[in-house]
């Protein structure tokens, strides 16, 4: 039997890590060098205080551009995967459209989705002096897009917006990290090296390229998310069901 | 108790992969894998956790002020990604496969044999 | 300096330019780009492995040099093995996509994006000198072939197979990023010669040991050995053949690339007084692998299974290779990756151009329906000779060093099992030649496996093999076969081995900058026995294509095709080393 072959195995490994994590340092005693060199050099040397976005899109940004590119081939993975077929196609043109949502939904939706993307730019922009950065703002960002469609802009449309926008911007986001990381090895021999002025600590135009490479993130997360988002309703009204 | 958080890391990633193992539903499979992927950012965030620490921005407070590791932090934001993206491909495979096999339960994938 | 960073940065560019202007459907245009940034990878990683044959090249991104032995940034480490290797991959690329010209569905320009996602992955795995770099570039890779494994979502199988893949891949990078963070737990890094140093004073406890063999399993899944193999067979079977050459070419070679890195980069100060152990325990899995693989391999009636178990046996070897944890071992495992992968990627090609010539890939289907394709009969025949390690080609060279490095470390018995596994592997591919193009002897049964087989759509007409892909496939076999002659290849190796297993060097030249005097032993040509071993495993593969049927008993069964299954099994082999290891290396 499958599961009493994994239950027994599962309790041998869960028992090893047990006794493997005890060799840890007890919870709240951070031992290693590596944080305390950081909060030790960064704000001097970074002109910012935000720790995080500098091991991010500085110190470690190599890790952010695979990351980046990740999240890029995942969404070329999801659009592949979920290509409408040529013959699907033409089935799918006579699916009847979705109810309307209620009044109060719309006025919601279309009320909030101003605010919601100004809050996700802000969050983008301001990466580097409060917490938040390129991924969080993304995310918020592509949330305005969703709620634009789920307050009954989209339905009428039966998209979230149009895929070819969105899998420019994406492919800008991608592009414009990479940009970045190719302006530091044209300009400064590394690449990745931060090579714009570092300005004065808390001000928005500060920590040289870090904000920018908050905004390429920012930028590709939210095409990212919207357009699997889209890719997936393209999908499901496909196959609408009686 | 000094171990908690890292045990609380260790069920999570038990659980999930049971949870794979035993799954009926593709949909639910994705989701196991997602709380077997939470056991390891509460490890990594566990580890990089310093009593009295602060959150790692300077932005009000002196710099001599004791923080949390920023690295781990780093390192579970990359993770969520990682994480996310792989759920994404997963659940478009999961979408083709209710449109091909006509159910979502991994055991009636039954193309592959031997 | 800026090569290494080129070379991963490169085919990401070209990816997300292809990406951004997929809707414009520049079909030809594309194909010339992406051939274009795959070619110009490889030609950027093999000067670096030029570069780099005197010392390493150590690249520090973002400029972030290490203070007082403290790594502040991520580094890529170039030096003949690992650039070698990612110049191999790019290579491979250049021949999937070549093979691909006449693939009719891309997506737009998706496909050949995806390609040059998961050629940076893998260039950027071996570049990199930083385990959490080394972890998101693997991730890089699997997702990008997560993807390519399903690509042809029309049909059943590919969306069973790629979820299998996915699935168990995903949990084995789990563990692996579960082992991780234990080590950064301990060690306070995440640079690999930093981990080194901070581990290699003192002797190692659970959480080291654990540690290492959850990083182990993590890249044993991507290698397919057992028992973690179980979604190889499912992936080959499925995925488009540009992408199974890709995929037995380099990507699971790539996982045994990840242990030995880690292991002597950042473990073997610590497990060195325990090296007999660890050894003891990789020959196991590695000879376990090579024979279940070669047993399936030859039981196997669908072509591209029976060529993914052949992939399984041949990780086997090489995991016998690594497992040796000697210079000479090492040596061998370089050499045999590359013989090995090119005659592997001839074969798929060849099984590619047989299902497009005939629309099926069931060997009792085919039963003699190959007679008129004389010339793809020879190179099934010649690839058949060469897997099962006849000498003096390619493949022969490699296994023959791992053998006389086991002999020379005392575990000379191990020669023989290779023998058998290379043997039913090469027995396997024969037996397609005996049935399929001779038509000859016993007709193998029916198997229900091949009712799904899965047939590609090209945009030409059955009767031709389109040009790109005879031009690729007789190539790579040629390369391969000349692989095991090229002058000078033995000292190359074994001097290029002898640099990765430094592990003091290497923590010397990353963290303190200085070039370290590397030791330069001389190669050894195969010896006589090898010469032997080499013939033997050849005549006993004749012998094994002319039985009917392989006894493979309740191992077909294990194979069941379920997610849930796989996994199990992957928890179940998990467990066994991770306790193992907790025993015997603590």
């Amino acid at each position: 039997m499958r599961s009493f072959l994994a239950l027994a195995a599962l309790g041998v490994l869960g028992a090893v890590l047990v006794v493997a994590v005890t060799g840890l340092e007890p919870f709240g005693h951070y031992p290693g060098p590596y944080g305390d060199v950081l909060a030790k050099v960064v704000p001097d040397e970074r002109h910012t205080g935000q720790l995080v976005a500098a091991t991010v899109f500085d110190y470690r940004a190599f890790d952010t551009l695979g990351e980046e590119m990740i999240l890029f081939a995942a969404v070329c993975g999801c659009a592949a995967l979920l290509r409408v077929l040529r013959s699907e196609h033409e089935e799918g043109e006579g699916a009847p459209a979705r109810p309307v949502p209620s009044f109060a939904a719309r006025a919601m939706g279309a009320a909030l989705v101003g605010p919601v993307m100004v809050l996700g730019a802000y969050v983008v922009v301001h990466g580097h002096l409060t917490p938040g950065g390129g991924f969080s703002g993304g995310v918020v960002v592509a949330g305005a897009l969703l709620l634009a469609y789920a307050g009954g802009q989209g339905l009428r449309l039966r998209r979230v917006g149009s895929i070819t926008l969105l899998e420019g911007t994406e492919a800008l986001g991608a592009a414009g990290f990479l940009a970045l990381a190719l302006a530091g090895l044209i300009a400064a021999g590394t690449l990745l090296k931060n090579f714009l002025a570092l300005g004065t600590s808390g001000m928005l135009l500060s920590a040289g390229t870090i904000p920018v490479g908050n905004v390429a993130v920012g930028l590709e997360v939210a095409g990212a998310v919207a357009l699997v988002f889209a890719e997936f309703l393209e999908q499901a009204l496909l196959e609408d069901p009686e | 108790m000094s171990l908690l958080a890292y045990l609380v890391a260790v069920w999570l990633f038990v659980v999930g992969i049971y949870g794979v193992v035993t799954s009926r539903h593709l949909v639910h499979l994705v989701m196991c894998l997602s709380v077997a992927q939470a056991s390891t950012y509460v490890l990594l965030l566990g580890i990089g956790y310093r009593k009295g620490g602060q959150a790692p921005i300077f932005g009000d407070i002196p710099t001599s002020t004791p923080v949390v590791d920023p690295v781990v932090q780093a390192l579970a934001l990359t993770d969520v990604v990682v994480g996310a993206t792989v759920s994404a491909l997963l659940l478009a495979l999961a979408v083709q496969a209710h449109k091909r096999f006509g159910s979502v339960d991994p055991d009636e994938l039954n193309a592959l044999r031997g | 300096m800026a090569l290494a960073s080129l070379a991963v940065v490169v085919p990401l560019v070209t990816a997300a330019l292809l990406a951004g202007t997929t809707s414009l459907h520049a079909r030809r245009v594309a194909d010339v780009v992406a051939l274009t940034a795959a070619a110009a990878t490889a030609g950027l990683c093999l000067a670096l492995v030029t570069r780099s044959s005197d010392h390493a090249i150590v690249a520090w991104l973002g400029g972030w040099r290490p203070r007082g032995g403290v790594a502040l940034g991520i580094d890529l480490y170039a030096e003949p093995l690992s650039a070698g290797l990612a110049g191999f991959a790019a290579l491979l690329t250049v021949a999937g996509l070549l093979v691909a010209w006449h693939q009719v569905d891309t997506a737009g320009h998706l496909f050949h994006a995806l390609v040059l996602t998961f050629l940076a992955g893998m260039v950027g795995f071996c570049l990199s000198g930083d385990l959490f770099t080394a972890f998101v570039f693997f991730e890089l890779m699997s997702v990008s072939a997560y993807a390519l494994a399903g690509f042809r979502v029309e049909e059943r199988a590919p969306v069973e197979g790629s979820l299998s893949f996915a699935v168990t891949n995903s949990i084995g990078s789990l563990m692996l990023l579960v082992g991780i963070a234990l080590i950064y737990g301990r060690t306070g890094a995440l640079n690999l010669a930093q981990i080194g140093a901070a581990l290699g004073g003192h002797s190692p406890d659970a959480l080291v040991a654990v540690a290492f063999a959850l990083v182990t399993c993590g890249f044993f899944v991507k290698a397919a050995i057992v028992p973690f193999h179980f979604w190889m067979a499912d992936a080959y079977a499925v995925a488009p053949t540009s992408i199974c050459l890709l995929f037995a070419g380099a990507m699971s070679e790539l996982g045994l690339y990840g242990v030995a890195r880690v292991y002597w980069t950042a473990f073997a100060g610590p497990l060195g007084p325990h090296a007999e152990a660890l050894r003891d325990v990789l020959l196991v899995l590695g000879l376990a692998t090579a024979l279940l693989g070669g047993v399936m391999c030859a039981a196997q009636r669908h072509l591209k299974r029976l060529a993914a178990f052949a992939t399984v046996a041949h990780m086997g070897i090489l995991l016998c290779g690594i497992a040796l944890l000697s210079d000479a071992g090492l040596a061998g495992v370089a050499v045999f990756v590359v013989g090995d992968g090119l005659v592997k990627a001839s074969l798929f090609v060849s099984v590619g151009a047989l299902e497009h010539r005939r629309g099926s890939v069931d060997e009792a289907a085919l039963y003699g329906r190959g007679r008129e394709l004389k010339a793809l009969g020879t190179v099934f025949a010649i690839a058949g000779l060469a897997l099962a390690a006849l000498p003096p080609f390619g493949p022969f060279l490699g296994r023959a060093m791992i053998e006389d490095a086991a002999t020379k470390e005392g575990l000379g018995w191990i020669a023989p099992i290779l023998v058998v596994a290379s043997a039913l592997v090469g027995g396997g591919v024969l037996r397609v030649v005996r049935t399929v193009f001779l038509g000859r002897g016993a007709v193998p049964p029916r198997h229900p496996a091949c009712r799904e087989a899965v047939a590609e759509e090209t945009d030409l007409a059955r009767g031709r093999t389109p040009s790109p892909t005879i031009a690729t496939g007789t190539t790579l076999l040629v390369l391969g076969l000349a692989w095991g002659l090229v002058p000078g290849l033995i000292d190359a190796a074994t001097h290029a081995a002898a640099r990765f297993t430094d592990h003091a060097g290497y923590a010397a030249s990353v963290l303190r900058g200085t070039a370290a005097s590397a030791p330069a032993p001389a190669g050894e040509a195969p010896t006589a026995a090898a010469w032997l071993y080499g013939l033997a495993s050849g005549v006993l593969a004749v012998a094994f294509a002319l039985l009917r049927t392989m006894p493979e008993g309740p191992l077909r069964a294990l194979h069941s095709g379920r997610i849930g299954d796989y996994v199990a099994w992957t928890a179940v082999g998990a467990a066994a080393i991770a306790s193992v290891f907790a025993l015997t290396l603590a």
